[in-house]
């Protein structure tokens, strides 16, 4: 098999990786690039657990291949702080509990994240749509949605 | 496996008909990576369309709508001239898996990959929409009831590729709407699925097109549903003539996600339900 | 154990703070590392073959050419696994459950496995290991498998003296069933089923295994008990407990699911074969099929009771399909069932039943749900036949302090009658319903265990302390046991950081289960403190240069005490951490101990459904828990596990199941067709922790993390019944079933 050669950006870092054609970019941002914030839950898109973002739009990273990456913008988990401070989502997270075991956490940031970015005023059913493609199995998800509207608060004051 | 990303619709299908292996076309790969990671297809080559720019456009025409094949759900969600005109297929098209299957998946890759549960499908079927088919010698608009022909299996023939998805322009009083049953409120596949498209003339339906999904191995237009409701305002006989006539239509099989007896009731249900929606939109009144 | 009560209405000052969780920062930044986070230089990747038959005889495995792929480095069955278990039938039906011996006996069974340096070499040789099988006739029905000439999973298992794939018989109660029945006005018979579910953990199970030429070896791995694991996986490859070093990831959860070893012999055994470490990493596919889901059941209920509401005679027997090996979860059910009451005359009968299904694991309160369904669900039409009002006919038969259980033990204070005197009150229960919803309501038991724990807690120089435990932390433990340290040593809960220990540093931890989690290691690190503390006061006295027992520890000091000393200024914990080195060395408290008296939990929840007639689905609108737990550490914690509880309860309840074919084979092994809950599926889970404390635990602690997955399935029973008038005796209530029933109803 013959590795394809990509150049990408990453977190605004510029990165380059040589994968096999067929290799998701969910393994290459774990086994290649050493970002194991993004998890494996089913490789199948059906949990959201390796929630990204390409070139701005919500994906999972286990339903693009590494290939496709090429001149494109990836973001991840790893990406979302800003240096020592956490961003609104991640802090409310914490004091709201809304993780118990954590391995979706990083999925639900992402997508949450994405979410705000278009629509900062969310209702709750808004935000329980918006996350119907990341499973928890921990919360019952209450603390999330309510982590996410307290976030979503701390974003709109923020701005102001 | 080797990977391809051609610039051009040309160039695309040079080499899908050059290619003597095992070749798949990549739009938004939400099913394609699937099959692909659970070793159910060993492609030679993947052809990657996502970087032909015509692909990636909806274009209003003078004949109604042009979409790329590589058009995501969620770049045809934003569109709101698509969305005052087609709600219906709209609508379809964004209820295929989550916001982040929203980001890549397509409604060409949502035809091609020949599910007869494709969400997107049947509101294409219901609205008169045609596949543009390209190939090495010619390319020709083909009816998007006539693209899939089993589970799985589509008519295209070796070469050829699907650039875009034709919408035809709306006459005024007219309303679509897609419905499906799944058993949680999102990321299931449907275990029934059904569009509506009519338009009315002086408050009676005038034209309509009914197709189901999920109920027989393909999608299916079912002209007897939309006669039941022709000529009709709609009212409680009508609605029942089209259940009876979707019920009928149905041809389906028990699996995990259904019993043939609860796939040909909720048909019905559903289509009563779609046609409300559509009248509505229509300006119907009852 | 007798009851002290003297830790009842005790006054905490840092227990019950909603504290930020020590692991918050690095599972919000990506930086925590699960079973698949880790890799080691060399590492080879790790894949199993799995049956596709649901039984069926290997004639033969032809790994030759396998081995000569390129990048190969070992293929493994079952011939190199040679059988150390010494008549052991539990590690014997570990070893076969890991890699399949003379057959297959479900769909998903291991039967070679290959390591190999990368992935796509590894599936290649996977696709050249030949199997020739020869099929047999199977049986994945629990009734079925109990049927005259049904296939024998287990042709040497032998119920009266006869082959059967019957595999247990347990019994619990009292009083006479017979005489019961004759006094009661009115007696109603049902039976129910409910079908496999699974724990639905989001992370698959990972490993990476490395074992030496010396026989020594390391296993880091996602599980809810290291020390277990290694315990099995030492004794399973002949290795030394002591050489054995497992580390516990960040678990991905578990919910009983990770309490047993399935790919970890495995990995150790190719690393051993190899010599290169070995990393494994379950497919969800193979979660499902290959890892731990819980029983499907099929129940008979028989309640008796008068016209004023008493009971006066009950009986259930509930059959579990415990797949090929025989299992306890039969026991654990019959224990279970009848818990919440007080009844003159109770039976409860467990069996269990060999299938053609996965084996079987613990899943959050292991077989009490599916007892619970079928007696709430009989108990709550009872009380409509009796035109009782539901939670009035239960508090008529309650469990009170010195009831005798229907298991047997008499409880100490308990919680039931709490429980359901808090959900008659809770205003949920007066909130309007419209047309086609309905209100449910349902209660649950269960036990909580103790166990093996020990824990070391060092004070550092600056003053702060390492608190050590061996039990894996699921669901925030770690946060609760740095509260109850800080509480004993009386400092603030930040100068506090607790680790789990690896398998070399602590003494025996049995596995995180049974809710024991903090109820055992928050015991073990309430005595390791007093126990620093009494070094302290001997460090402080020395410091002085005055007698020990003039010394007192108080709100983090040392203070000396008496007319003589009372003058001194007081030592802080930091100021005699300070000069440990001049005053004897460092300091430290441990203790070890089999924690007793775990303090049984109950539930009871309250549910509002909507049912749409035309298609059988329900919608879940409103959800109340309430629950005691006994003190509550860290009440943001103990709402999660009250909330996640409940809403595995519920997709278990509605949707949830393991669907096999005529062929005996898993047709929804994913998360698109085995569909547990989504965000947009549920409401907001209210709660009400209740605080009844447990006598037997120096902070009244009571396990918290299980009960509430038992009273949903009947909860929602009992709501759906009152939404539309159907009862549905057959788990999940998926849309099909509902629209059947309504159909068979007329309606």
């Amino acid at each position: 098999m013959t590795g394809v050669h990509v150049s990408t950006s990453i977190n605004g870092d510029p990165v380059e990786y040589v994968c096999p054609a067929d290799e998701s970019l969910l393994d290459v941002l774990r086994d290649r690039v050493g970002l194991t914030g993004v998890k494996e839950g089913c490789g199948t898109g059906d949990c959201g657990a390796c929630s990204i973002t390409l070139d701005g739009a919500l994906v999972c990273a286990c339903l693009v291949l590494g290939a496709e990456a090429e001149g494109r913008k990836v973001t991840t988990i790893e990406g979302m702080g800003d240096g020592e401070k956490l961003h609104p989502l991640q802090r409310q997270f914490i004091d709201n509990a809304a993780l118990q075991c954590g391995v979706c956490t990083p999925g639900f940031l992402i997508a949450a994240k994405s979410l705000l970015d278009e629509n900062p005023d969310p209702t709750v059913e808004e935000i329980r749509y918006a996350l119907a493609g990341n499973l928890c199995r921990c919360t019952g998800y209450d603390k999330i949605v309510r982590a996410v509207q307290a976030a979503a608060k701390d974003l709109r004051r923020q701005k102001k | 496996m080797r990977y391809e990303s051609p610039k051009t619709t040309k160039e695309a299908v040079t080499l899908l008909s050059k290619e003597k292996g095992k070749t798949f076309v990549l739009a938004g790969g939400t099913d394609l990576l699937v099959k692909l990671r659970m070793d159910m297809i060993e492609p030679d080559l993947m052809i990657d369309i996502k970087r032909i720019p015509a692909m990636n456009e909806i274009n209003k025409t003078a004949t109604g709508f042009k979409i790329g094949a590589a058009v995501s759900g969620r770049q045809l969600g934003a569109s709101k001239a698509l969305a005052k005109a087609w709600p219906g297929v709209v609508e379809a098209t964004n209820l295929i898996g989550s916001d982040q299957i929203q980001g890549r998946c397509t409604m060409v890759g949502n035809l091609c990959n020949a599910s007869p549960a494709a969400d997107s499908v049947p509101a294409m079927i219901a609205a008169g929409a045609k596949a543009v088919v390209v190939g090495k010698a010619k390319r020709r608009a083909v009816a998007v009831e006539n693209i899939v022909t089993g589970p799985g299996q589509t008519s295209l023939a070796k070469g050829e590729i699907i650039e875009a998805i034709t919408l035809p322009k709306r006459p005024a009083k007219s309303g679509d709407a897609y419905l499906r049953f799944i058993p949680r409120t999102e990321m299931d596949i449907a275990v029934v699925g059904v569009a509506v498209s009519l338009t009315c003339k002086r408050g009676v339906i005038d034209s309509a097109r009914v197709s189901l999904g999920a109920v027989a191995p393909t999608p299916l237009l079912v002209k007897e549903a939309a006669a039941a409701i022709i000529g009709t305002k709609l009212d409680k006989e009508a609605l029942e003539n089209l259940a009876a006539a979707c019920s009928a239509a149905c041809n389906p099989i028990d699996d995990k996600r259904g019993t043939v007896e609860y796939r040909v009731r909720v048909a019905g249900v559903l289509a009563k339900r779609a046609a409300n929606i559509a009248f509505e939109r229509a300006g119907g009144k009852k | 154990m007798k009851h002290d009560q003297k830790y009842t209405g005790q006054e905490f000052k840092v227990v019950g703070a909603r504290v930020e969780r020590p692991d918050g920062v690095d599972k919000v930044t990506g930086r925590a590392r699960y079973g698949a986070d880790a890799n080691a230089p060399g590492q080879l990747v790790g894949l199993v073959l799995r049956s596709s038959h649901a039984h069926a005889r290997i004639v033969k495995i032809d790994t030759s050419k396998a081995e000569k792929v390129a990048g190969v480095k070992a293929v493994l069955t079952s011939a190199d696994l040679p059988d150390l278990t010494n008549g052991d039938a539990g590690n014997y039906a570990t070893l076969v459950n890991c890699m399949a011996r003379d057959r297959v006996l479900y769909d998903g069974h291991a039967v070679a496995a290959v390591a190999a340096t990368d992935k796509s070499s590894a599936k290649k040789a996977l696709k050249l290991i030949k199997v020739t099988y020869e099929k047999l006739p199977h049986v994945t029905d629990v009734d079925e498998a109990l049927k005259k000439g049904a296939p024998l999973v287990q042709p040497t298992n032998k119920q009266d003296g006869k082959p059967s794939n019957k595999s247990g018989h347990f019994e619990f109660g009292h009083g006479d069933i017979e005489a019961g029945l004759l006094e009661a006005d009115i007696v109603l018979e049902r039976s129910y089923k409910t079908e496999q579910t699974h724990q639905g953990y989001i992370e698959p199970h990972a490993c990476l295994a490395t074992v030496g030429p010396d026989g020594s070896g390391e296993l880091w791995v996602t599980t809810q008990g290291h020390f277990s694991f290694r315990i099995m996986c030492a004794a399973l490859l002949g290795m030394d407990v002591a050489k054995l070093k497992v580390t516990s990831s960040e678990i991905g959860g578990g919910f009983g699911g990770k309490t047993h070893v399935w790919i970890e012999p495995v990995a150790l055994a190719l690393a051993r074969k190899s010599n290169r470490p070995v990393k494994m990493v379950m497919s969800r596919e193979e979660v499902f099929k290959a890892s731990g889901p819980t029983c499907a059941t099929s129940m008979d209920v028989k309640i008796g009771a008068k016209k004023d509401g008493t009971i006066t005679a009950a009986f259930i027997e509930c059959r579990y399909s415990d797949g090929p090996f025989p299992g306890i979860w039969g026991m654990l059910g019959g224990m279970t069932a009848w818990a919440c009451y007080d009844l003159k005359n109770c039976k409860a009968v467990g069996v269990d039943v060999l299938v053609n299904r996965p084996k079987v694991a613990a899943y959050r309160a292991p077989s009490a749900p599916m007892m619970a369904f079928g007696v709430e669900s009989t108990i709550d039409q009872l009380a409509k036949e009796l035109d009782i009002d539901p939670v009035e006919f239960r508090l008529r038969n309650v469990a009170k302090e010195g009831t005798r259980s229907s298991y047997g033990p008499i409880y100490g204070p308990i919680g039931i009658e709490p429980t359901l005197e808090a959900v008659r009150d809770h205003p949920h229960m007066r909130a309007k319903l419209r047309k086609n919803q309905g209100r449910g309501m349902a209660s649950g038991f269960w036990f909580n265990i103790g166990g093996q724990t020990c824990s070391d807690l060092n004070v550092g120089v600056d003053g702060t302390v390492n608190l050590t435990v061996g039990t894996v932390d699921v669901g925030g433990a770690r946060a609760s046991l740095s509260l109850i340290a800080a509480e004993e040593l009386g400092i603030s809960y930040d100068q506090v950081k607790t680790n789990i220990g690896d398998t070399s540093s602590l003494g025996h931890n049995d596995t995180t289960e049974g809710s024991r989690g903090t109820f055992s290691s928050g015991m073990a690190t309430i005595f390791a403190a007093r126990e620093a503390i009494e070094v302290m006061k001997s460090r402080a006295a020395q410091m002085w240069g005055i007698p020990e027992d003039a010394v007192e520890w108080k709100d983090g000091e040392a203070r000396a005490v008496g007319a003589e000393h009372g003058n001194l200024p007081a030592l802080s914990l930091k100021e005699i951490a300070a000069e440990a080195g001049a005053t004897g060395g460092p300091i430290a408290g441990h203790h070890e101990v089999t924690a007793d008296g775990s303090g049984v939990s109950f539930a009871s929840h309250i549910c509002d459904v909507e049912v749409d007639p035309e298609t059988g689905k329900t919608t879940v609108l409103r959800y109340t828990v309430v629950q005691d737990a006994g003190k509550a550490i860290h009440p943001d914690y103990v709402e999660g596990q009250f909330q996640g509880a409940a809403a595995q309860g519920i997709g278990w309840a509605l949707n949830e199941e393991y669907v096999y074919g005529e062929d005996g084979c898993l047709q929804n092994a994913g998360f698109l067709d085995y569909r547990v809950p989504v965000c947009s599926d549920l409401p907001f889970i209210d709660t009400k922790i209740l605080e009844i404390p447990n006598p037997n635990h120096p902070y009244g602690i009571r396990g918290v993390g299980e009960c509430s997955i038992v009273p949903p399935l009947a909860a929602i029973g009992n709501a759906v019944s009152n939404a539309v008038g159907v009862r549905l005796n057959h788990v999940p209530m998926s849309p099909p079933r509902i629209l059947k029933a309504l159909d068979d109803a007329g309606a």
